[in-house]
């Protein structure tokens, strides 16, 4: 986890932008310090003395406004310069087929992995060290995809595709979250990448591939056959059961996942039991209703996520 | 008592009104009553945006936070941004310009006090209105720029978004009405000698300010309107699921959400360059180049709109030329900080608290321009916008920046507006409550933005650090209220047993401190003359004055006529609310569309022949204007019958359009096509029938033997307004119709 991570770079793209920040913040700080230092000179040297007559009437210095004209226009090339340079780094031009497409929902997000065939939701796993295009689509308001230790924010807004490259140097979880204002639960629309060396990741991915498992029969196939009766299906979808809806997450390898309900709380059988009682208690305002399950129906739908590795 | 020269009274005189209580309020046409009025009333509003901005931080006060619901929670910031914006800071700086611009030149009133007076009552009504929402069904919850489609009808179900809609309308026709309103004061009612270049520079603030306003504001009406025409009459302009942009809507927003920026920076400006001289015992430093970068950053402020939306994906080419466009206006806005600190140097500086809020001013005014300066660098802004940081940078502007010089002003001359001084013991407490209590607020967010903290949020996870920073602003937004309870009791002790003002009690030099304090309603018995930029500073230096004796008489100010120049500005006002709507047609027809387009239902044939009416309606009209010019009252009429059965023929040509393309199945939801051919006919023809209107009142007019002296300017500005429908509808026609006649 990193405090700062716009200093803490993860990524060749998100440091093109940490030196970018240091050298603008560097500039931006000096213009401070001298307008601070020459007002508090003149607090000093200026104060009016008692009695004191009115001073010398000055009304302007034309050199001086040339100065303080040029002097800033010249820094100011000199950042542009320096943003040109970051944005090439930061945000190259894309190239080839994505790795990778993220669909903004109301509250979560989509992810597709197109060229393996993979769909999981609210978590982003990578291999290290590959610069992966990743493809930005939303499907109902405008959100906004940002890993601040990755790469630079895209908005993701509805009728327009974007793209960024995703890449992270070493292993580790970077947070992320939605940036853009898009409704009641904006404030849970949370994500984490999952940066793996590249045989972990190859190793999820194969988990990731696999259909759903039959349950044997017991609390969690109860729970299947209420997955199945129940309303769930109209939004969810497990592949290998006959249910396609695409509203909510995906849940296949729901119980792979670290968090629940984009980021709200971690995804543990207890805090599912939570959900699956009233999800309007967890995340009022999620577009999934209070489905007024019984305790003995919620145990048994815990029971089979938790199968779905 | 209102030359310099004779003895001031100590004793503040009594309201100088004959006129007393409610009513003589309600009735008032006078410029400081209604600039009073103005700032009452955004008082008012500022305390219920401040309670809502304490909701807010206590709701952010530790994380996973259940103080508020997110439904909740959404509705208050999104009140409180719209309050601040609308109902506080803008109508606050009108409500100063109000007060003080007539005064500054030496007027006795605006070019329309009966206007100004509709402007007041406006904005009051648009705020109960934006109110209203949330005793209708809920208050809007889609932030102040109400991105589409989160504001379209599917994301936004309840009424609040229309309510906001219609305030934001109703409170942009009133600022537009000022806007016009100050440019023909200060154009048409400036005293003898005042010069354009001799102008106090608050008074050339508000002026280039008026023009940003007239400006700016119809580009927020059009797309207001069209949102509305989306949400109440099922259009498409911006639902991407009919071929609508979302992306429109924010090239829409930011052409008016800029300059804006300026519009609540600039008056503020002003104050300061009138504060820090006084208080300097100095003229300001350079000010045809404080006065010329006012009129520079109005320019760049229309260019730079899209350093909002660099997160957008517009691609690099659009990114670099608005990270140019706004790295350029930081220049004149840098000039005027280096005059303003120019000004001080050398000078004899008393630490009033008008001057303690104004130094204030220049070192948070620049820190919220540095963190600006951030954004232009594009990558940064990659990753800052739409964070934490960016709140701190707003706030630095506008609540470091121009609240901290509205108070600067306010003590400046709130002896003026009352003739009491305010205690300077208390001024001193508010003010370092004040610095205290904001600095605490929001220079922790910078940091906030910058661990990953995205604004908007109602909650956030238990990250390290995040709860402690979070905690500090909220003790910090607390101190801030405290200061504001000292500022309400330091007006309250002091209009009661404040210091008698005087006359002007700063020995300042500008012509508001040439009169009683408060001044009388027709504001001057006697103007000193005017010779120079500070003409109280000549009077009491003749051995020094500002202008050489041979300049003295040589510059005799041009003048306007008021009801031409109101009009006209009205008209470039006009003009820019038709070309948002003119250019929203051009672009969605230019695409690929399902639906019915133009070529396959229009007849343009049909429509020729009323487009001919019109048009020589403005010729017939033009008659008239002559016939009167000879005093042949009989041509007059004849003329203007004609213009008026021209145009009335127009508009049931119009109708009998809408009515065959009705039959024909076509409705404002059909299809994009569909959408913007009624709004932007419709609109059009919305004008046709004003202007009718505008030529009944003539007629009236005419028949009631108002001509008969030859006071012609309504003939003047109406006629006017006339030709402009008739020019405008030359630009529909060409963009609509022309295409399918060739």
């Amino acid at each position: 986890m990193r405090a700062v991570p716009v200093f803490d770079a993860a990524s060749p793209q998100a440091r093109g932008i940490t030196s970018l920040s240091l050298a603008v913040l560097a500039i931006c700080g000096a213009i401070l310090a001298l307008i601070v230092g020459l007002t508090v000179y003149n607090l000093i040297r200026f104060r009016a003395k008692p009695g004191a007559p009115e001073p010398r009437q000055i009304f302007g210095h034309k050199r001086l406004e040339i100065l303080w004209t040029v002097i800033p226009f010249l820094l100011l090339v000199w950042i542009f310069v320096l943003t040109v340079q970051a944005m090439h780094v930061s945000h190259p031009p894309r190239h080839g087929q994505p790795d990778i497409v993220v669909i903004g929902h109301q509250w979560w997000w989509e992810v597709h992995y197109p060229k393996l065939g993979i769909i999981t939701a609210n978590e982003v796993h990578i291999p290290t060290g590959q610069a992966l295009l990743v493809r930005l689509e939303a499907a109902d308001v405008i959100h906004d995809f940002w890993v601040p230790a990755l790469a630079p924010k895209e908005d993701m807004i509805p009728g327009v595709t974007n793209y960024i490259w995703l890449q992270a140097d070493e292993p580790g979880t970077y947070l992320g979250a939605c940036a853009e204002f898009c409704g009641a639960e904006h404030a849970w629309m949370r994500f984490q990448v999952i940066a793996q060396p590249a045989s972990q990741f190859r190793a999820w991915e194969a988990d990731q591939r696999r259909p759903a498992p039959t349950p044997p029969a017991g609390a969690a196939e109860r729970g299947r056959r209420l997955f199945l009766d129940k309303t769930c299906m109209e939004c969810h979808s497990i592949r290998g059961v006959a249910a396609a809806g695409s509203a909510g997450p995906d849940l296949t390898h729901l119980a792979s996942r670290r968090m629940l309900g984009a980021g709200v709380m971690t995804n543990t059988p207890p805090n599912l039991s939570l959900w699956l009682t009233n999800p309007q208690a967890i995340k009022p305002g999620c577009l999934m209703p209070n489905l007024n399950l019984t305790h003995a129906q919620v145990r048994d739908l815990v029971s089979y996520f938790q199968t779905l590795k | 008592m209102n030359s310099i020269a004779s003895a001031q009274t100590l004793e503040p005189p009594h309201a100088a009104e004959s006129e007393r209580g409610l009513l003589s309020w309600v009735a008032t046409v006078d410029h400081k009553r209604i600039g009073l009025l103005y700032l009452f009333t955004t008082l008012a509003f500022f305390l219920v945006g401040g309670i809502e901005a304490l909701l807010v931080r206590v709701q952010l006060a530790v994380p996973n936070g259940k103080f508020l619901s997110p439904e909740a929670y959404n509705q208050v910031f999104t009140m409180h941004g719209t309050t601040m914006i609308f109902l506080v800071v803008m109508p606050m700086l009108i409500g100063f310009a109000n007060y003080l611009v007539p005064l500054m030149i030496g007027a006795r009133d605006m070019a329309f006090p009966r206007l100004n007076a509709m402007s007041y009552w406006l904005l009051l009504f648009g705020g109960l209105l934006l109110y209203f929402s949330w005793v209708a069904g809920g208050a809007p919850a889609a932030g102040w720029f109400s991105y589409s489609p989160l504001s379209e009808r599917p994301f936004s179900t309840t009424a609040g978004m229309n309510y906001w809609i219609a305030s934001l309308l109703v409170l942009g026709i009133g600022s537009v009405a000022t806007s016009v309103n100050m440019i023909a004061t200060v154009l048409t009612l400036r005293a003898p000698g005042l010069t354009i270049r001799r102008l106090p520079l608050f008074v050339w603030m508000v002026f280039v300010n008026s023009f940003l306003i007239i400006l700016a504001l119809p580009a927020l009406n059009a797309s207001i309107v069209m949102l509305l025409i989306d949400r109440l009459l099922k259009g498409n302009f911006f639902q991407p699921a009919m071929g609508g942009s979302a992306v429109l809507w924010q090239h829409y927003f930011w052409t008016f959400g800029h300059p804006e920026v300026y519009i609540m920076a600039l008056p503020a400006f002003g104050m300061i360059s009138e504060v820090i001289p006084v208080f300097s015992r100095k003229p300001i430093f350079g000010y045809p180049f404080v006065a010329a970068s006012s009129v520079a950053i109005g320019l760049l402020s229309f260019g730079v709109w899209a350093h909002h939306m660099f997160a957008v994906g517009l691609g690099h080419i659009a990114d670099y030329t608005f990270a140019v466009t706004s790295m350029l206006i930081a220049v004149p806005t840098g000039v005027k900080i280096f005059n303003w600190t120019a000004t001080m140097w050398g000078g004899s500086i008393r630490l009033t608290t008008s001057m303690l809020f104004a130094i204030a001013f220049i070192i948070q005014f620049v820190i919220g321009g540095l963190s600006g300066i951030t954004f232009t660098a594009v990558p940064m802004d990659w990753q800052l916008t739409d964070t934490y940081y960016v709140v701190a940078h707003f706030h630095y502007v506008l609540f470091g920046g121009t609240y901290f010089a509205i108070l600067a002003g306010f003590y400046y001359w709130f002896p003026k507006m009352s003739g009491r001084m305010l205690s300077e013991k208390w001024g001193k407490l508010h003010f370092w409550l004040t610095l205290i209590g904001f600095n605490m607020t929001f220079f922790v967010q910078h940091i906030l933005g910058l661990m990953g903290m995205p604004r908007r949020v109602f909650t956030y996870p238990n990250l390290p650090g995040w709860g402690a920073l979070n905690m500090v602003s909220t003790i910090g937004a607390f101190i801030l209220a405290a200061s504001t309870l000292v500022l309400i009791w330091n007006v309250w002790i002091s209009l009661r047993h404040g210091d008698p003002a005087g006359d002007n009690p700063w020995n300042a030099w500008t012509l508001e401190w040439a009169t009683t304090s408060p001044p009388p309603p027709h504001n001057f018995d006697r103007l000193p003359p005017i010779n120079g930029r500070r003409p109280l500073w000549d009077l009491a230096h003749p051995e020094n004055p500002d202008t050489d004796a041979a300049e003295v008489g040589r510059h005799v100010p041009w003048k306007l006529e008021k009801n031409v120049t109101g009009m006209i500005t009205f008209i470039i006002s006009e003009a820019f609310f038709f070309l948002m709507l003119i250019f929203a047609y051009l672009y969605y027809n230019a695409r690929p569309m399902v639906g019915p387009v133009a070529s396959s239902v229009l007849d343009a044939r049909k429509t020729l022949v009323f487009t001919v009416c019109l048009l020589s309606s403005s010729w017939t009209f033009w008659m008239a204007e002559k016939a009167l010019h000879r005093k042949k009252m009989s041509g007059f009429y004849a003329w203007l019958g004609v213009t008026l059965i021209l145009g009335f023929t127009f508009i049931v040509g119009q109708g009998l359009e809408y009515l065959g393309l009705y039959n024909h199945g076509l409705r404002m939801s059909t299809d994009l096509f569909a959408t913007t051919f009624f709004t932007l006919t419709g609109f059009h023809g919305l004008h046709v029938c004003l202007g009718l209107i505008g030529l009944l009142v003539l007629l009236g007019l005419a028949l009631s033997g108002e001509f008969a002296h030859g006071r012609t300017e309504a003939v003047a500005s109406i006629g006017l307004y006339w030709h402009f429908v008739d020019a405008v509808w030359i630009a529909v026609f060409s963009v609509i119709y022309l295409r399918l006649l060739l």
